[in-house]
């Protein structure tokens, strides 16, 4: 029988660039009914680190201080992000810009290459996060589970990768299961962050399970009916898959095998009875 | 570059005719001078203590940008 035996793993704090996080969810601030419920989901999940983004000011408007000051009081950390951009160029500056107001050198690096499936534009993204990192930024790139892709990046510097696990809001969990496995495979030692499509816990269990080191949601709480429930229900899935994945999870058998001891069972000794009703009288 | 009638340049894709002769005193003309607000002229980052040195240029296409919730 083919099955692998499981191993317990170390208990290993979560850290990114050299910076200890406690939790191992990492929430995005956008899509909340309330700045309140936004506040609130943001405590109940946990999360050390929490992504924010830049866009355009309206004139004599101050809403991105009122946002930051809400932001900044829940304690987390800011990772600012470069939605929407499209090229290498467009996120380059949209990080140099994010570095100046938000005082952090870390950037969820994002460049889109399809507005329908929000996929990552990769030859952009390897472009972008080796030029960012020579500037001294801390490059989280959204990636696909591409191990060339992978590769590369860490090449260019990316000392993690978050690929996706399915389109960004589309809610599929983890669509390519085996290519996520074998990019943890692959890129062990490197910190894995499943970053998109996410839409429940048990998707959120099930990447921590394969040994990915953190999950990155948004849509699936702050689009759930009660956002702050759900907060805190990802933080248990996380908690739980984490655990599960140093506890060691069991292979998959192909066949049953009795739980409960095949010996000492009573009337273990007698014939079958199923083609004889009466045996034994 | 001196303009005396006001340049004509975009700002945040909408164009704007301004008087301001810098990246600097255009941010303070529209309001956001204490601002956490960061600059880019032609799709180039353009950083806070640049914005004064900055000369506005007809046809200049400037953001600015501040926080945002975000994914």
């Amino acid at each position: 029988m083919n099955v692998i035996e499981p191993h317990a793993k170390l208990h290993e704090p979560f850290a990114l660039y050299g910076v200890n996080l406690a939790s191992r969810l990492l929430l995005g601030t956008a899509q909340y009914p309330s700045p309140d419920i936004l506040a609130r989901a943001v405590e109940a999940s946990g999360a050390s680190v929490v992504t924010v983004s830049l866009r355009r000011e309206q004139v004599r408007a101050h809403k991105g201080e009122r946002f930051l000051e809400l932001i900044e009081a829940t304690g987390a950390r800011v990772l600012p992000n470069t939605a929407g951009c499209r090229t290498a160029k467009e996120a380059i500056t949209t990080a140099q810009m994010a570095r100046e107001v938000f005082g952090t050198d870390w950037v969820k690096l994002e460049v889109i290459a399809n507005d329908d499936t929000l996929q990552p534009e990769v030859f952009g993204l390897v472009e972008a996060a080796a030029a960012l990192t020579k500037d001294g930024f801390k490059v989280l790139p959204y990636t696909t589970e591409d191990l060339s892709v992978a590769e590369r990046l860490l090449a260019a510097g990316c000392e993690v990768l978050m690929p996706w696990g399915s389109p960004i809001g589309s809610g599929r969990g983890l669509a390519n299961r085996y290519a996520l496995q074998s990019l943890r495979a692959y890129c062990a030692g490197v910190p894995l962050i499943v970053d998109a499509g996410i839409g429940a816990p048990s998707h959120a269990a099930d990447a921590m399970e394969l040994g990915y080191d953190a999950v990155l949601i948004n849509t699936a709480v702050a689009k759930a009916g009660d956002p702050v429930r759900m907060a805190g229900a990802f933080a248990m899935a996380v908690e739980a898959g984490r655990a599960a994945y140093e506890a060691g999870v069991m292979g998959a058998r192909d066949m049953a095998t009795p739980s409960t001891p095949v010996a000492g069972t009573p009337f273990f000794d007698f014939p079958p009875v199923a083609d004889d009703p009466g045996n034994g009288k | 570059m001196e303009t005396s009638s006001g340049s004509d340049i975009h700002v945040n894709g909408v164009p704007v005719t301004t008087g301001a002769a810098t990246l600097a005193e255009l941010v303070k003309e529209l309001g956001h001078a204490d601002a956490r607000i960061a600059t880019a002229r032609n799709g180039n980052f353009v950083p806070d203590r640049l914005r004064g040195a900055t000369q506005l240029v007809p046809g200049d296409k400037i953001e600015i940008v501040s926080p945002r919730q975000g994914g």
